[in-house]
């Protein structure tokens, strides 16, 4: 087990030196100039090279290359053209309420998710699977953005149940959970949905399964053959799909975020964008990066503990 | 032995009769998933609107009449007007075009580049699978949104750069997608049998694997198409679509967005748009997927 | 007779196709009595497998119907409420399945997957189902049982597999075991075991049993009683003895017609065609016997294929899998050369390797006078026209979307051989020559059985008029009767078109009719190899006497003889980094005859 978690341990450093790698590059070699990007194409330019120099665009690619990756190791992920502050510090000021947002909804859409999809896999072809199958496909459907605007209109401003508005600092807990709510909701179903199809059809496939057959020809009662031999064997597909939904996740939170106004990681690298911030844009990259690599070992350490047979490999 | 029997086989007549075999497979998967016909009535009825758009939109989406500004629904203006009094009907029709022009241009570009990578790596396998994959892998796991949203950034919001964008997110999953069932198929032995028949890698890739996985990759993209739309209008909502004036589903609801208080509507008929599309897609695509059995057993 | 453990009368089970009741067992009627073993054979389709399933009540509602009467002990079964019939599976009736590879649970450890039947029908609690799971595995001669209940099925050979289900079968000492196909997936040497295994058990326990198999030798083996099935109905049933020296029905003298018996072939040095109709003797020899005498047309010498194994933090290689070690044998024009073994054997990549369909490590092939390792992509192309590979699964084999004519006329445009009409023509003589008309052309793979879909694949192999076909198993997944059938138009061809054929096969009793040679093949290595005839009947090396000893004969006479309750298994080819090979040495011990020294 050790071998195995050390052994994931370094293809994650690796992932992540390669998305890194990746995500420079395609910054970079992109036909644009970021320094014409932040200033306009009617700066002089003077103002162009001197931006450059400041930005270190002036360097050899290599060069920009090294630095890049030793500020990510240190630390130094450079001054926000902005706010003038450590790019850092304003993303990890932040960071705690899209972790918040994220680690909810994700929690709601497995506990929902999942027992709608295995319900949805033992009545096949009947009318509660009809159902699930059209909501869930409902569901995902969506652009977060569109069901957020919908919540919004429905529970913020028809029936004024919410704040339109979540300032997501409130201190009460009974606060930060009406703040929370919508948005939560918003990310949750839609994961939910996702999940759901994931589930069922993970449970199909265990269904079907000889060992299935072993379970009822030793008499077992059905929900034990559910609960106890299928459930275990249908979740290593879910979490490995899990894991590779987070990159939907986390483009729905920055929708999420913006619609709701409420402050995290999706605020900001709006803001970013709008301001023309390019450190602090590529801060974002890097805090994605960490988020998305760090996840997937995740993900991989928890199949290993589902699988038996990781283990041993 | 009859006279048919005995005529020789003409190659018009091999033709025919494999066209005959792939077109049945999707017939049958279209019985097979009723909803599947729902989406696709839906999904070309869409089109229709979009090609039309020109003939059949009662106002120019571009013109603005300041005396008739956020008007709701009424006779004249069936979905009410916008900030600058543009007729919002219009604008969906018009809008219709953009979204689904750089979905199919993205994900048909996507859909080629991406086959074709995992149809290689999946096929030579080893080292070149092993590296190939990983690096899609990588780029699978980064969020498309984010990924998108910089490079539109970048390279400036134009139709041709957010075809750029969107298709860079959607070829990992083609790799991936296009990846497995070569594996599936590679080691079935009519390819093997095909290499000792001495036949060209080339053959076996074009003539022999990509016919079997041909529907499955066409029924992915139509979902690729659902999440190309989606991600397009999610990139306008933030303000990185096709520039405005230009009508888009996403910048319309970004615009109604600022005016939700009082004129909710402008928001929610985009939205409305965006949905029926997308849902649309996810019935043919997904009605498709379960009627064609990825390990081929339908074959057999 | 007493009244009997199991009676079944007028089963008949259905399945909903496309809106109708498509009966798949009709009105099929037997009894088993106490302690006694009734096989059910049949080929596939005969519905010998859902007989069980419906007995057990496993066919799945709204899918499946089950009508008739089974009766355990008296009581119907049919009718009972769910609840009670659980309590019959499992308790009163054990059941074992074809694949032990995949019917048990591979999240849960194998202990627990026994002892969840003792807690469910013995009422026991977890320490004491602990202990009789040891004593349970010690019964199935599972080794080092306390250690090994705690371990996953993935570290289970198919063989210790199969006794784990046995043990979960019998944990409850049923009445009844039903054992579907149980050993079909297993090596002969592991079949042999796993019969014994069942039979000492049911003389321990005194329970009955019903074998379900396709295998007539297998039914020699064990059965007390014998029900023939044919499309889903009972077509003879007789005791045993009985079957096999007088059978009624024409299916039954069909089946036994086509089933090789290993050892009916002594003394004669050629291949003989399987008898066309319930004859027994050793068929008619092929006429115009071509002459082999000539030069080797395929030499192979010293070839080795390794596989590295990669494993760690950094993938180094952890060792290699030693398919193939320093193999030699050379086949002559017009002749059969058999390789025989077992699964891992390295028989296969043997045979692919001299194709080099696999890379080979290291030594010569030399086919026509042209050594194959050192030929370039075209020389390699040249030489594949002239040497064809026939596979195992005859439905894989063929591209489903590309009709048959076109498949076995692709590779006569690809090598030019000839263009247009003329492919036609060909196409159309070559399944003229494979007992299939030309109308043929025009379907699709799907549309044929598994006989017919290897036909196809004998045409498209001849369709370059090679000299040498790799069969790998060609016959393998075929039924007994279509299995003779291929058979005989194999040999047929061979005379006709002078083909050698290097026949790869596990199964000895088919290879001693097709091969005028054999090979034995033990974890990569050839450890016997002469004539068939002297192989067979004066088998020099352990273990091809192990292997010819295992192999189940159809003949209930020949019942009784003990092998032996020994639980060994073959050991791996995988080999550490830097393992270098013992010295070897082949001795002469008749003519062409040799045994490696063990």
């Amino acid at each position: 087990m050790t071998a195995f978690v050390l052994k994931r341990l370094g293809f994650a450093v690796i992932t992540l030196f390669a998305v890194l790698t990746i995500v420079f590059f395609i910054v970079r070699v992109l036909p644009g100039d970021p320094a014409m990007a932040i200033l306009g194409d009617q700066a002089s330019q003077a103002a162009l090279n001197a931006l450059r120099a400041r930005l270190g665009l002036d360097q050899p690619l290599y060069v920009q290359y090294l630095q890049f990756l030793g500020g990510v190791v240190v630390g130094d992920w450079g001054v926000s053209m902005v706010s003038g502050r450590p790019v850092i510090q304003e993303i990890l000021k932040v960071l705690p309420a899209t972790l918040e947002l994220t680690f909810v909804s994700l929690v709601l859409g497995a506990a929902v998710g999942i027992p709608l999809g295995v319900w949805s896999a033992v009545r096949r072809n009947k009318l509660p699977d009809y159902i699930t199958r059209m909501a869930s496909l409902l569901g995902l459907s969506f652009p977060a953005f569109v069901s957020a605007v919908l919540l919004l209109i429905v529970f913020a401003i028809q029936l004024r149940w919410f704040p339109v508005i979540s300032s997501g600092q409130g201190t009460t807990l009974s606060d930060r959970l009406r703040d929370l709510a919508l948005p939560a909701v918003n990310l949750g179903l839609i994961m939910a949905a996702y999940i759901t199809r994931v589930s069922r059809s993970a449970m199909l496939e265990v269904l079907n399964q000889d060992y299935v057959r072993t379970a009822h020809a030793k008499g077992l009662a059905f929900a034990t053959i559910i609960w106890r031999h299928c459930l275990r064997n249908a979740l290593i597909p879910v979490v490995t799909v899990v894991g590779l939904y987070l990159g939907i996740l986390i483009g729905n939170s920055v929708l999420t975020e913006i619609v709701f106004n409420r402050p995290g990681l999706g605020k900001l690298i709006i803001g970013a964008l709008n301001q023309r911030d390019y450190t602090m844009l590529q801060g974002m990259m890097v805090i994605y990066t960490l988020i998305v690599v760090l996840v997937n070992l995740i993900t991989d350490l928890t199949y290993g503990l589902i699988d038996p047979r990781i283990k041993y490999s | 032995m009859t006279d048919a029997a005995t005529a020789p086989l003409s190659r018009a007549a091999y033709l025919r009769s494999a066209a005959v075999a792939m077109g049945g497979g999707l017939i049958k998967a279209f019985n097979a998933n009723k909803t599947s016909w729902v989406g696709l009535g839906g999904f070309l009825i869409v089109v229709l609107l979009a090609v039309l758009a020109p003939a059949i939109a009662p106002y120019d989406p571009l013109d603005q009449n300041i005396l008739y500004r956020l008007k709701p629904p009424s006779a004249e203006h069936w979905l009410g007007t916008d900030f600058y009094g543009r007729d919002t009907l219009s604008r969906i029709l018009w809008g219709a075009r953009i979204s689904l022009a750089i979905g199919l241009i993205a994900i048909g570009s996507a859909m080629v580049i991406g086959t074709l990578i995992g149809m290689v790596a999946g096929y030579y396998g080893g080292r070149t699978d092993i590296i190939v994959m990983q690096v899609m892998d990588v780029l699978l796991a980064f969020p498309s949104l984010i990924l998108g949203l910089i490079v539109v950034a970048m390279l400036g919001p134009s139709i041709a750069n957010l075809v750029i964008a969107i298709a860079l997110t959607a070829v990992p999953p083609f790799a991936r997608i296009a990846r497995a069932p070569t594996i599936a198929v590679k080691n079935r032995e009519f390819i093997e049998a095909g290499r000792a028949l001495g036949y060209s890698d080339l053959r076996l890739m074009f003539g022999h694997i990509l016919p079997n996985i041909a529907p499955e990759i066409l029924v992915m993209g139509s979902l690729w198409l659902a999440t190309a739309i989606r991600v397009e209008a999610s990139l306008a909502f933030i303000g990185l679509g096709v520039s405005p004036p230009t009508a888009t589903w996403g910048g319309m609801i970004r615009e109604g967005f600022e005016n939700i208080l009082d004129s909710f509507w402008l928001a929610l008929f985009p939205s409305l748009a965006i949905l029926v599309v997308v849902f649309a897609l996810n019935l043919l695509g997904d009605g498709l997927r379960d009627a064609i059995d990825p390990r081929l057993r339908g074959e057999e | 007779m007493k009244m009997p453990i199991l009676s079944v009368e007028g089963l008949t089970t259905s399945f909903r196709v496309e809106g109708e009741w498509l009966p798949v067992v009709r009105n099929v009627g037997f009894a088993i009595g106490e302690g006694e073993t009734v096989a059910v054979v049949g080929e596939s389709g005969s519905g010998k497998s859902v007989t069980a399933l419906s007995i057990m009540r496993l066919v799945q509602q709204g899918v499946g119907r089950v009508e008739g009467s089974v009766k355990l002990g008296g009581r119907e079964l049919l009718t009972l409420d769910d609840a009670a019939m659980r309590d019959v599976r499992g308790g009163e009736i054990g059941m074992i399945f074809q694949e032990p590879m995949t019917s048990l649970n591979p999240v849960l450890t194998v202990g627990f997957q026994v002892a969840e039947a003792l807690t469910r029908h013995r009422g026991m609690d977890g320490a004491e189902a602990g202990a009789e799971v040891l004593r349970l595995f010690d019964l199935v001669r599972i080794p080092d049982a306390r250690r090994r209940a705690g371990e996953h099925p993935h570290s289970f050979s198919g063989g210790m597999r199969q006794r784990v289900m046995i043990a979960m079968a019998l944990a409850c000492r049923p009445k009844l075991l039903i054992a579907d196909e149980p050993t079909t997936a297993l090596d002969v040497t592991i079949q042999a075991q796993i019969l014994e295994l069942i039979r000492e058990l049911q003389n321990e326990i005194g329970m009955s049993v019903m074998f379900i198999t396709h295998d007539m030798g297998v039914v020699a083996e064990i059965a007390d009683r014998v029900v023939v099935m044919l499309k889903g109905e009972k077509v003879e049933e007789a005791p045993a003895a009985e079957l096999f020296t007088a059978p009624k029905h024409g299916y039954t003298r069909m089946l036994l017609g086509a089933v090789p018996k290993l050892g009916a072939l002594a003394e004669t040095a050629t291949p003989r065609r399987f008898p066309a109709m319930a004859q027994t003797g050793p068929g008619p020899e092929p006429d115009g016997e071509p002459d082999r005498r000539g030069d080797a047309i395929l030499d192979v010498e010293g070839l080795t294929t390794r596989f590295s194994m990669h494993g760690g933090l950094f993938g180094r290689t952890t060792g290699y899998v030693h398919a193939v070690e320093d193999v030699s044998f050379a086949v002559r024009a017009g002749e059969t050369l058999a390789l025989v073994g077992e699964s891992g054997c390295g028989k296969s990549t043997t045979g692919r390797s001299i194709l080099r369909l696999v890379e080979p490590t290291a030594g010569k092939v030399r086919f026509e006078g042209e050594n194959l390792m050192e030929a370039d992509a075209a020389a390699l192309r040249a030489a594949r026209r002239r040497m064809q590979m026939i596979f195992q699964d005859p439905y894989g084999s063929l591209n489903p979307r590309q009709t048959v004519g076109s498949a076995i006329g692709e590779p006569i445009r690809v090598h030019g051989l000839a263009n247009g009409v003329e492919v036609e023509e060909k196409v159309a003589r070559l399944l003229d020559l494979v007992g299939l008309t030309r109308e043929h052309a025009l379907r699709f793979p799907h549309e044929f059985s598994g006989g017919q879909r290897q036909r196809i694949c004998i045409a498209r192999g001849l369709a370059l008029e090679p000299s040498l076909i790799v069969a790998d198993e060609s016959v393998s997944a075929l039924d007994a009767s279509i299995k003779a059938q291929v058979v005989n138009l194999m040999l047929d061809l061979q005379r006709e078109l002078g083909l050698a054929y290097l026949f790869i096969s596990h199964d000895i009793a088919v290879v001693e009719r097709v091969s005028h040679r054999i090979a034995v093949m033990l974890l990569g290595e050839i450890v016997e190899i002469g004539p068939r005839d002297a192989v067979l009947s004066n088998p020099r090396h352990p273990y091809t006497r192990k292997l010819i000893e295992a192999v189940p004969v159809p003949d209930p006479a020949t019942r009784g003889r003990r092998r032996g309750l020994i639980a060994d298994e073959l050991q791996s080819p995988v080999r550490p980094v830097g393992w270098t090979r013992p010295e070897r040495r082949m001795v002469t011990v008749g003519p062409e005859h040799f045994v490696m020294e063990h």
